[in-house]
This record gives C-alpha cells, sequence and structure tokens, in this order.
C-alpha cells in the first residue's frame, strides 16, 4: 500500500497526479473524434504548431496559454479553410502551416538560447513542473470538452460518421467543426506539459484505437477510450515516479503496451467460424483425382 | 419538424419554379419546372452528370447556388429553413468501419429532437425498435452495421430517413451497387410505403429494372426532356435526347425494354473494320502480284 501512498505526500506529485489523470481521459475523449475523422494527422501537426505559438508567447512576454491557444486555434481553421482548396491535399496543408509554425519556436529559440529548459519541457513534457495554474487550465479544458461532446453528441456523432449526409439533415457543419478545432487547440495546449508536444499525438491516438478493437458501438468506444486515457495517466504517473522515467514516455508507453495486448487478444478471440473446422465436401461432379493424370 | 399540411390541397408537395442550380461552374439543372403530387413514387433517371442528386439536394437545401424557387409543403426551401424529409443516401458512399450500431445510426436522423442531450430516451428507443420492426429487421437494433446483409443495411438508412416521420423520402441510387434480389426488396418496400401514404423521389440509372416499374418517371440531362408514365414516355427519342445515345425500344405484352444499340453499332464497326482489313490485305497480295518486278518492298 506505501508504493501508492508514499509519493502523495510530495505535492508535485499530488498535481502532476491530478493533470495526468485528467489529460490522459481529455485525449481518449477527444481522440475518438480524431481517429474516426482520421485526423491523426493534424493531432501531431497541431501539437507542432502551437509550439510555434507558445515560443512566440514567451518572447513577446505573453501568457503561454494565450498565445499557445490562439495560435492553434487560428493554425486549425487554416488547415481547414487550406485543405478545402481542391487542388492542395489535405496532408500537404497541415505538413506546410503545422512545420512552419514549428520552424518559427526553433528559430526564435536558436536566436536566443536562453530558455533550454523549458524548450525541452514543451517538447517532452515535464509533469513535475505542473503548477496550480496548469492544473486549473487543464480541469477547464477537460471540463470544457466533456461538456462540448455531450451537448453537440449528436452532432458531432452525425457528421463524424457521414459528413456529406448531416448537413442535409440541418447540422451546421462549419459551427460544429469550428468548435471542434477549438476544442482540439485546447486539448493540445492543456496536454503540452504533461506529455510533451512530441507524443501528444499520441495519446489521442492510442487510446481510441484500442477502444476501436474492443467494441462496435460508438457510445461504448467513447467511454471505453477516455478510461483507457485517465488510467494510462495515472498508472503511468506512478511507474514514471518508480522508474524515475519521463512521464510523457512512461504514459505512451503504457498505451502502447495496452494496445498491443489488445490487438492479441482480440485476434486470438476471433475464431474461426464453424464451417471453417469441417472438411469441404467434393461436389459429385468432381473426378477422383486419379483421373486427372 | 414535419413537413407541414398542405393548405391548399392542390399545391403539390414539391415544386421547382424555374430553377437553375448547381455548384461552382456551370449549373447542373437548367430552368426547371417541376411538381411532385404528395403520394406519389418518382423516379429521376439521366446519364451520369445529368442532375438527378443535385435535383435531390435542392429540395433539401443542399444545393449553394439556386436561381428560382423551390418549395415543399408550400414553404420556400433555403440553405437556412430545410424542409424535414427523409434521405437515404447511396449504400456505397456510407463508411461501415465506422463503430456504429444500427440503432446509434437510426437515431441520428432524430438527432434535431432533445438536440443537447447525448443519450436516447427510453421512448426513442422503443420508437427506434418499432421502425425497425415495421422495416422488418426487428431484432438487428445492437448489431454493427457491416454485420448485416445489403436489403438490411438499405432498410437501416429508411430507418434513419423515417424516424423523423418525414412526409418525403428522398433516395439517391438506392438500388446502385446491390444485388437483384436485395433491388427487388428495396423496391417492394418502398412500394408498401407508398402504398400508406409516403411520398418518394429515387434517382436511378436502372432503366429496366427500376425506372420502367416506376408509375411515374423524370428524365433529366442538365434540364428535364420529359415526364409522364414510363410507359408513354420510354420512346426512342425521349430516351435518346436524354442519354444522347441510341436506345431502342421494345414493347411486348405490356412489358418496356430497353436496349442500348451501341453493342450493335460497336458490332457492326468491328465487322466493317476486319472487312476494311481484309478488302486492303486482298489489295496488297494482288499488288504484289502484278508489281513485283517494280522492286518496293510491302509497305506498312
Amino acid at each position: 500500500m506505501t508504493i501508492l501512498t508514499e509519493p502523495f505526500s510530495f505535492e508535485f506529485f499530488r498535481q502532476g497526479l491530478i493533470a495526468s489523470l485528467l489529460v490522459g481521459a481529455l485525449c481518449g475523449m477527444l481522440g475518438v473524434y480524431v481517429i474516426l475523422r482520421r485526423m491523426s494527422y493534424i493531432g501531431h501537426g497541431l501539437s507542432h504548431s502551437v509550439f510555434g505559438g507558445a515560443v512566440i508567447g514567451y518572447v513577446a512576454s505573453l501568457n503561454f496559454y494565450v498565445a499557445a491557444g490562439l495560435w492553434g486555434f487560428f493554425s486549425a481553421l487554416l488547415i481547414n479553410a487550406t485543405a478545402r482548396r481542391r487542388k492542395i491535399g489535405a496532408d500537404a496543408a497541415i505538413g506546410i502551416i503545422t512545420t512552419a509554425s514549428f520552424a518559427i519556436g526553433v528559430a526564435l529559440i536558436s536566436k536566443t538560447r536562453s530558455f533550454t529548459r523549458n524548450f525541452e519541457a514543451a517538447l517532452f513534457g515535464n509533469i513535475l513542473g505542473v503548477t496550480t495554474t496548469d492544473l486549473i487550465v487543464v480541469t477547464v479544458v477537460t471540463l470544457g470538452v466533456a461538456a462540448f461532446i455531450l451537448l453537440f453528441y449528436k452532432r458531432l456523432l452525425f457528421m463524424t460518421f457521414d459528413p456529406e449526409v448531416a448537413p442535409i439533415y440541418g447540422i451546421n457543419i462549419g459551427v460544429v467543426d469550428s468548435l471542434f478545432a477549438l476544442a482540439m487547440a485546447a486539448t493540445i495546449v492543456a496536454s503540452i506539459n504533461v506529455v510533451g508536444v512530441t507524443l501528444i499525438a499520441a495519446t489521442l491516438v492510442i487510446p481510441s484505437t484500442t477502444a476501436r478493437l474492443l467494441t462496435d458501438s460508438f457510445a461504448r468506444m467513447l467511454v471505453v477510450s477516455t478510461v483507457i486515457g485517465a488510467v494510462a495517466g495515472v498508472v503511468g504517473m506512478y511507474v514514471s515516479y518508480w522508474f524515475d522515467i519521463s512521464s510523457g514516455a512512461t504514459i505512451v508507453l503504457l498505451e502502447a503496451a495496452a494496445f498491443a495486448v489488445t490487438l492479441f487478444v482480440t485476434t486470438v478471440a476471433r475464431r474461426r467460424p464453424s464451417w471453417a473446422d469441417q472438411p469441404i465436401a467434393p461436389l459429385a461432379r468432381d473426378r477422383p483425382a486419379d483421373d486427372l493424370g | 419538424m414535419s413537413v407541414a399540411p398542405r393548405a391548399d390541397p392542390l399545391e403539390p408537395l414539391v415544386r421547382f419554379d424555374h430553377v437553375t442550380c448547381g455548384y461552382d461552374g456551370e449549373p447542373a439543372i437548367r430552368d426547371l419546372d417541376l411538381s411532385i403530387a404528395g403520394g406519389a413514387f418518382v423516379g429521376i433517371v439521366g446519364p451520369s452528370g445529368a442532375g438527378k442528386t443535385t435535383i435531390l439536394r435542392a429540395i433539401v437545401g443542399a444545393v449553394p447556388r439556386v436561381q428560382g424557387t423551390v418549395t415543399v409543403g408550400g414553404e420556400a426551401v433555403t440553405s437556412r429553413s430545410m424542409p424535414a424529409v427523409g434521405w437515404v443516401p447511396q449504400l456505397e458512399t456510407v463508411d461501415w468501419q465506422f463503430p456504429a450500431t444500427v440503432r446509434e445510426v437510426v437515431l441520428m436522423g432524430a438527432w434535431s429532437q432533445r438536440r443537447w442531450q447525448a443519450w436516447a430516451t427510453r421512448s426513442e428507443r422503443q420508437r427506434v425498435d418499432r421502425l425497425l420492426d415495421r422495416l422488418g429487421i426487428g431484432g438487428l437494433a445492437d448489431r454493427h452495421i457491416r454485420e448485416l446483409s445489403g436489403g438490411q443495411q438499405q432498410r437501416v438508412f429508411l430507418a434513419r430517413a423515417m424516424i423523423g416521420d418525414p412526409a418525403l423520402l428522398l433516395l439517391d441510387e438506392p438500388t446502385s451497387g446491390v444485388d437483384l434480389k436485395t433491388r427487388d426488396d428495396i423496391l417492394h418496400l418502398l412500394a408498401d410505403l407508398n402504398g400508406e401514404g409516403m411520398t418518394i423521389v429515387l434517382t436511378t440509372h436502372e432503366l429496366n429494372t427500376v425506372a420502367a416499374h416506376l408509375p411515374w418517371v423524370v428524365c433529366v440531362n442538365g434540364r428535364l426532356i420529359a415526364e409522364g408514365d414510363p410507359d408513354e414516355i420510354f420512346t426512342s427519342d425521349v430516351l435518346g435526347r436524354t442519354y444522347g445515345a441510341d436506345l431502342r425500344v421494345v414493347r411486348q405484352d405490356g412489358i418496356v425494354l430497353i436496349a442500348d444499340a451501341a453493342p450493335h453499332r460497336l458490332r457492326d464497326a468491328l465487322r466493317h473494320r476486319h472487312d476494311g482489313f481484309e478488302h486492303a490485305h486482298h489489295e496488297h497480295e494482288g499488288r504484289d502480284h502484278t508489281h513485283s518486278d517494280a522492286g518496293g518492298g510491302p509497305r506498312p
């Protein structure tokens, strides 16, 4: 029991544990839409884009959350708008916008060379440095995204499943898409301190993909993915504490392990149909094999 | 959200009044005048790109550029005020790997009732069950959509279209990409629904197997070519203008059969070309014979 309770005497651990629990659940929840809308690459790109915004905010002495959040939101809208132009593929549009944004961050850092520690924290996550402000932001974003998903559940489901037909049934795709972009940017900004720019895409994609293997129902997939993310966040925090490994990497590795196990179990469990075990009776008109020679 | 009862019984359920509409670039449909009465069962036929689906989309206000007016139940359709109709998409466009049970798909059609509430109420769930029973797929509500047969899948999307209790059902190529039995199945089901008073409009490119059996067809090719009972309007002239192709219409014992003359002409053309080769070949041999001493081998 002390294994579980001992770290609690440290405030950084208590704050980190709550943050990783919330971030795990948040990314697991939103990740369901990310993979079903085939936006994994957008998640990956957006986190890099947000990094650029964060560095600009740092250089201009703006609040991290305001700068990174605004930058991420506008990147998401810009990606949406660019991807709609027929001549440019969505993947190319994402690549251009987010990598350029990341490059701005790198350029500014190489110019000033004064905050390598924050730089590393942003790239790889630094859960030990989670402040009370960070915790409040993570909580607010998690509650906000959860409320968005609950209130827009029917609309989000319809337009994720069938974006062509949803507007015919009266759903305003533009509004829901913009809100989704906002939710995505907020999620990434809130998660950066816990898992880092480079690992956010994994926390969005792995729990939801694992959940997809476990169920064919959308509602259940949403719940299972959220739970996997939250559990990986909590367990990852402990493993990270006891083995002294980076928290972001631990969470992602745990999720990857859960995915591997699930893939194995569901593949083995998918038994051959009963007819496959029976020998195939030759048809009456088939000639015996010795006739063929 | 259902279509308001028509004030004037003579007013058609759907009316196109000089409608020119489409997307960016050339209009898909020009100057269309069309009326569809309540209780009708209408097929829109025409070649690919003739504007069949655009007409369906214009009925629900989902075409960006529209001149003229489309009214449904006496009310003008705009992108802001869409009529409540049931829309059944082409099965080929559905993502069958998507994690959704039959019930989840059907409930999408009722999203605007209790739009802020994520979960379905008990009465909504019962309504889904009753509708699935009525469509002959009761008991499949909790199955994944991929596990069903083609006919069952089509019924799921019909159920999604009908859960909002519309007065009008629109189906985009409901028989495309399905096998013969499923096609018959779907057409009989639609006929039954029409018998119960549902107005049905569908698009199809299958003249013999679908359009010829419908009570009313509309032939389009960028504009209205003809409309009426297929027994009367399916003529070589009308179909030729609709498809820009040489189609022969055979009528026998009350059955209309449309045959494409193109294979016949293709065969003629091939035969002609073949004859030409043989002809050239003989000529060539003959020339060789007579002019062998003139030098100059066979030229290509």
